[in-house]
Order: C-alpha cells, then structure tokens, then sequence
C-alpha cells in the first residue's frame, strides 16, 4: 500500500491553456492589429506589454525548451543553426534551437517564423545581448534592438546606485519603444503590470516554500510546466491570477491533507540547473525506488523572488502588498520593478561567485531536507550550469551524497540516456541503498 | 631585444617574485579580465599581473570546473591549484565573460590567496548610464584597495597610475604602427610577445625597454619576405607555437584583435576632468570584448568595422579567426564577422583553440588558406 495519498493538481489544464494561449497570441496578434516584440524569461515584461494596443512577447528561453521537448525538432533546429548559420554546436542550446528555427523560417508552434516588431531583451548572461542581435541578423537585421543591462551585483550588494542604473536604462528602453512602435507606454498598464509582477514572483516563490513539507506536494517534473508561465509574462493578469488564486492555495490544500506528488516518497534529492528536456522520464524512473526531486534553485528562483532572512533561511520575497506599498506612478513603478528583479531573484547570485552558490543551495538543501542531490552537468546552458563542481564539493562537505551526470538540456546529442541511467541506477542502489518500491 | 620580452613572458613568476623583493611595500595582484583598472593598482604601488595558462592539459581544474568551460579558463585555475601562482597577495576580476568568473569563483575557493575583488564591470558599455554606474564601482575599488594596503591614493597617485598606463599604449601603439610597413620590422608573434610581457611585467620598466626597441626598429628587417599579410582576430590567444607556426610558412600577422593584443592597449584615457571617471570612460569606450559588444537600436556591433579599419590600414589580405573552445562571446560574434569581412572582400578563416593546438592538422589547414589567398593574388 502506498505511503500517501496521490492525485494530480486540478489547476493543471489550466496552466497549460494559459501556455498554449501565449504561443498562438504571439502567433496570430498582427491579424488582430497587435505588436509582437521578442525578449527573455528575464525581460521586464511589464515595461512593452504595457504598450497601448494589443501586445505580445516571445520569450527566448522557454520557446528554446519547448523545441528541446520534441528531440527530432530540436536536432534539425540545431543542424540549421550550424549549418546554414555557421554557428559552434558548445553554444546555448536554446538559443541554437531558436536560430535555427529562424533560419528555417518555422514556428515551432506552426507556420513561418513570426517576426517580431522590436527587441526587449536583458543581458546578465554572455549569450543574452547575443541571442537576438543574431536572430535578428538571421532574419534580416531589421528588429530595432533595445538589450539593457541587469549585471550589477549579487542580491546583498544592491542599493541606490545599482537600481538607478537598471531604472535609468528603463526610460530609455520607454522611449526606444515609443519610438519604434508610434504607440505610447499607458501608466496605468504598467502599474497594474509592476503589481502582476510581484504577485506573479513572490507566489511561485511562496508555493516552493511549500514543498519543505513531507511528503512533498509537487516534484520538481511538475514545477517545470508551473514556472514556466512565469518565465513567459510575468506581468500578466492571468499567470499572477494563476500563481495567486489557483496554484498556491492548491498547492497549501496539498500540504494540509498531505497529498504527495510520489505516493512512495522516502528520498527528496536536490537538482541543479535544467534536465535534459527531451528526457524527463528519468524523474519517472526515480520515482520507481520513491525518489521524488523537490528542490532545485534553478526551479524556484528562474522566476521566483526570495530572501535571505536575518536567521539566514531562504524565504519568498514579500509582495507589495505584506510591504504596505502602493505604487504612486511610474517612476514609483520602475523602481519597484527594478529593486525587486535585483534583490529576489537569487538565480542572479551565482554570476557574481561560486560562494553564492554554495551558500543558497545548501540552504535549499537543508531548509527543503534534501537526502541526496543529483546534479545535471548541464553543457547546454552556462547560466545555470555555473560552479557546479564547486556546489558538489559544498554538499559533500555537508554530507550530502552527490551524484553528477553530463547531458545537454536542449540537445539530444550530448545526453547519453542508457549511461546516464546506469549512472542513476548505481547511485541509488548503492550509495543510497535504495530498492524499488514493491 | 625581443628575446627580453620573450624571457620575462617564460620567467613571468620568477619576475613577479623578484619584484615583491625588491618592492617590499608594494602587492602583486593576479587578474584574470583586462578590464580591470590596472591604474588604479599601480596607484597603489601593486603590480598587476594577468593570470594566463600554461599551455597544459588543465587535468588539476577538472574537479572544479567540468569541461564545458573554455580551456583558457581551466588553464588559469589549473595553474593556480598547481601552485604555480602562489606569490599573489590578492586576485581580481572585472565582470567579463562567464568562463573568467568560473575560474576566478573556484580560485576564491579553492587557492589560498589573501585579497579577492569582483569590479562590477557595466555590461552595456555603449551607454551613458553605464560610465556613471563605473565611476561608482571604481570609487568603491580605489577604497577597497586603500583599505588593503593601508594608504590614501591620491590625485597624484591617480595620475602616476594613468600615466603609466597611458604612456605603455602610446608606445605599444607606435610599435604596431610600424607594422603597417610593406616589410614590417617584426614578426606578429614578436609584437604579440610584447603585449604578453606587459600584462605579466612592471610597466614601467617594460615602457622603458619599448623605448629602446622604437629607436632600433628603423634599422631592423626580417630574415625573411614578408609574404601574405594576415590579421589574427579572437578570444585570448598567447599561443606562440602557433603563431610562429603561421609565420613559418609564408605569412605575417600584421595586426590583431585579441586582449592579449591590441585590444589591450588601443584606448588611452583621456587625462581632464576627475581622474576616476576618465578612467571609467575609457574602460567603457574601449574596443569591446564581444561580451560587451551590443549597442541600442541596432544588432550591429561597435568592433567590427573597428576590425574592418585595421585591416584596411594594414593592408591585410586575410583574416584568421580563432576562438577558445566554448567560448561563447567569440562563437556567437563569429558567424556575423565572417560574414562582414569577406562582405567587404576579406577572406577568412575559422580555427577552434584548445590549450593546446594540433600543430600538424594546423599547418595543413593554414597551408592551403595562404594557398587560396596567393591564388588570389594571381588574378588582382
């Protein structure tokens, strides 16, 4: 019999209508007069979706990870963005996929690649600026490009100078897309978006604060189809709603009536960066010996704002609303915006020291009481792949057995699944003494 | 003369330990970016010393950095971890690349080194804003080194600092200009191997030797014709058996674009006005690493028709591209150079680094590059 109670969350259908109506907007909006404009997961979404008029954003990194789903598409995005383009095959594999999806003139999600009217994209990262002035270059070379710059210091060093340079590249990337677009930034939208924002963050935050619970209310396969809306507008009323009023008290009802996500829980491991997508049953083979994987600061922190509280614990960045503030208009909203991206996005930490790294994730291993980690060496994304050799040292020395396996989260070729399971297989019989669940 | 630079570049520790001696007041700090503000360091009577590789197999790195890190990178951290570098009072990067931060974040942790600091380098240089949000980060560092090595920096400490500097690229430049001849004085790995030597070495004593060798280039000629005229453009690159393997067999590097080159030393800083913000305006306005090469408005970079410049003045007749495995700024910007020089009639060759290069596989591959161009100059 099993340990706990199982079901899946009934708000599931709804987070992929909401996905699914983000691809097609994005698609079908110039028929309907909208803009279309292309950016991040870390793009403050909220600053062009609050452009008068219909509007609509194609977020770079989960349309990357939506082509890695379907390993054929993937391989032959990533042969055009070699071949046709020229470009090395150790880059980002999102962004290949997405080159190469542009070079092909296809839309993953049907018909020709829709162009976009203007770039809004961020830079922390070495590909980000990249990524799109190449797409663009691929399409043509006539997007107008706004990149702004968002590498100004890990979360404890921010103050008034980091968020007033972010702030005062904001305005410019206002005016930039006034210009381009002959339309105005409406105040009103983008206070409502700021609001969203927060909301949006701070409950996917507040919902994988929940899964300290055991058993553990979702396993981290799950989580990547719930954070995911976050990584594509943040800002909008629908995915805050989701986040705020479907999800977390979900979510809560799941931990009060411990229902599990693993009927058979008795290990919770620690990820690190993205899976290998095209290859996500591997979370279904661990779960055959009870293995549920409930944390990963790649998972929380993509999108969810936390802190570092005065005893030292990770806890979700407060809303707008636990901090009494109203924003007053749009310089207000700005820097909200601003000081809530560099404070709480903790992901953002790690590009400053492989010390930051160590000190959240074994927070996160403590605090979600993790009994082992199994790190994706993940060759296709830098970013998230940062010191990832130092994190396993920081965990061995705090008695966490580790196990690292090399693969790529976008692109098939570099992932070894037989001998990735065999790697697993041994890892949990023999170093963690695990048998499958009868 | 030459082989001087080339001895200090081989002795590089033996000279950095040899200057602690005879310096017993100052500090020597390993950077790892040449973004950071070295005159701010020679304010403060350090000397800066870039920490480069070995040209090994970086084996000591691989538990602290898997091997999706550019080799470069591993190089350095392996050389650390060898203990290769451990007369370093304190290391420090300014915000670049991803595969630097690695190997600087693993260094904090794992080789024992007194002083760490992590210069916030604006990424969005092309931008007003970010000369404002330098100076900031440049008045934090001055502190934070004052605070280091127990003493004010001064004005006048700034200016010997910025002069020192200033004067090294004035002269650096002058050396390269000379190349533009239809018989330059020295080959590219020579020229290379001064701009080697001045990251690892007190500029001060390396602008005096430059001096000297500016007099004695009138006079001086290569063994040999110069034969094809190629530029060398890419990620760091101080590898001599490679190019002097190019040299070897019809062709001469007549200009760069590395850090390692010209790149360094292109931009002096403008001396009016507060010193720590010109000094910030230059490390802004500097030809751009690619991490740091985006503008707005447009997906055009500022450092390609820089490149394109050079090569016209140097009367270049093919660019050779080389980027360090993995390095993801050269590898995106690379397609879209290629593609712009040989659009502007310049042909190009493409050609992955690891720590080590196969030299056998190369010469074939340049042989028949230099080939292609002498055929093209049949038909000019």
């Amino acid at each position: 019999m099993a340990k706990y109670k199982t079901k899946g969350l009934d708000c599931w259908k709804r987070a992929k209508e909401l996905r699914n109506r983000y691809y097609k907007d994005y698609k079908e909006s110039p028929s309907r007069g909208g803009l279309r404009w292309e950016g991040g997961a870390w793009s403050f979404d909220a600053i062009p979706q609050a452009l008068e008029g219909e509007v609509h954003g194609l977020s770079e990194e989960p349309y990357g990870a939506s082509i890695a789903h379907n390993p054929e598409l993937q391989v032959r995005y990533q042969e055009a963005a070699e071949g046709k383009w020229g470009c090395a095959r150790d880059l980002c594999s999102y962004m290949r996929a997405y080159w190469g999806s542009v070079a092909l003139n296809e839309y993953a999600y049907g018909g020709p690649w829709p162009h976009a009217d203007f770039i809004f994209q961020n830079q922390i990262c070495c590909c980000h600026s990249k990524w799109l002035q190449v797409a663009d270059e691929i399409d043509g070379g006539t997007t107008p490009y706004f990149c702004f710059d968002v590498g100004v210091g890990p979360y404890d060093k921010i103050g008034d100078r980091q968020i007033e340079y972010v702030v005062a590249q904001l305005y410019d990337g206002i005016a930039f897309i006034e210009r381009v677009t002959g339309r105005k930034i409406i105040e009103e939208k983008l206070i409502q978006n700021v609001y969203n924002t927060y909301r949006s963050n701070c409950y996917w935050a507040k919902t994988c604060e929940l899964n300290q619970a055991i058993p553990a209310p979702l396993d981290e396969k799950t989580m990547f189809s719930l954070y995911v809306l976050g990584s594509l507008e943040k800002s909008n009323q629908a995915i805050a709603d989701f986040y705020e009023k479907e999800l977390y008290p979900e979510v809560k009802d799941r931990v009060a009536n411990k229902i599990a996500a693993v009927a058979d829980e008795r290990c919770r491991v620690l990820g690190d960066s993205q899976p290998p997508w095209g290859f996500l049953r591997i979370y279904r083979y661990l779960e055959q010996y009870g293995i549920v994987s409930v944390a990963n600061l790649y998972t929380f922190s993509l999108i969810g704002w936390m802190k570092v509280d005065e005893k030292g614990h990770l806890v979700p960045y407060p809303t707008l609303e636990e901090q009494g503030i109203t924003i007053k208009d749009r310089d207000h909203a700005l820097r909200l915006l601003v000081e809530g991206e560099l404070k709480g996005k903790l992901m953002w930490a790690p590009f400053y020291g492989a010390n930051y790294k160590n000190d959240l994730v074994t927070k996160i291993a403590k605090q979600w009481r993790c009994d082992a980690a199994i790190i994706h060496l993940n060759r296709g994304c830098e970013g998230t792949a940062q010191h990832q050799m130092q994190l396993k040292i920081a965990l061995q020395e705090m008695g966490v057995p580790v196990m690292t396996f090399e693969g790529n989260m976008a692109d098939e070729r570099e992932f070894d699944e037989g001998r990735v399971l065999r790697l697993i297989e041994l890892f949990v019989t023999e170093t963690l003494g695990l048998k499958k669940v009868a | 003369m030459i082989e001087e630079f080339k001895q200090w570049y081989d002795d590089r520790h033996s000279y950095a330990k040899e200057w602690k001696k005879n310096n017993l007041d100052g500090k020597v700090v390993g950077y790892f970016c040449t973004y950071v503000p070295e005159e701010i360091l020679y304010a403060a009577n350090c000397l800066p010393v870039r920490i480069i590789g070995g040209h090994e197999p970086p084996t000591l790195a691989t538990p602290h950095m898997f091997d999706m890190w550019c080799p470069f990178s591993r190089d350095c951290l392996s050389q650390g971890l060898a203990g290769n570098y451990d007369y370093l009072d304190g290391i420090m990067i300014a915000q670049c690349c991803l595969h630097a931060r690695q190997a600087f974040g693993a260094w904090q942790l794992q080789v024992p080194t007194p002083w760490s600091y992590y210069v916030c380098m604006p990424n969005a240089v092309t931008t007003s804003h970010a000369k404002k949000f330098l100076l900031g980060e440049l008045a934090e560092f001055k502190k934070a080194v004052e605070a280091w090595v127990g003493k004010k920096i001064t004005d006048a400490d700034l200016d010997r600092g910025i002069d020192i500097m200033n004067t090294n690229r004035h002269l650096m430049k002058k050396v390269y200009e000379s190349r533009k001849e239809d018989n330059p004085p020295l080959t590219g790995t020579e020229a290379m191997t001064l701009v080697w030597a001045s990251q690892l070495m007190d500029k001060r004593e390396h602008n005096v030797l430059v001096e000297e060798l500016l007099r004695d280039l009138p006079n001086r000629e290569l063994d040999r014709e110069p034969g094809i005229r190629l530029m060398i453009v890419g990620s760091e690159n101080d590898d001599r058996p490679f190019m002097e393997l190019v040299e070897s067999i019809g062709a001469t590097f007549v200009i760069d674009d590395h850090c390692t080159g010209s790149r360094y030393f292109w931009d002096e800083i403008a001396t009016t006005g507060d010193r720590l913000q010109a000094i910030a305006d230059r490390y802004c306005d500097r030809v751009p690493c690619p991490t740091k090469d985006f503008q707005q408005e447009t997906w055009e970079r500022k450092r390609f028709p820089h490149i394109l410049t050079l090569a016209k003045e140097y009367r270049v007749q093919g660019v050779i591209l080389v980027q360090q495995k993995f390095c993801d700024p050269h590898e995106c910007d690379i397609p879209s150079l290629k593609r712009y020089l040989e659009g502007n009639e310049i042909p190009c060759y493409v050609l992955e680094f690891e720590v080590t290069v196969p030299v056998g596989q190369f010469r074939i591959r340049i042989e028949a590059f230099i080939e292609q161009l002498r055929a093209d100059e049949l038909f000019d």
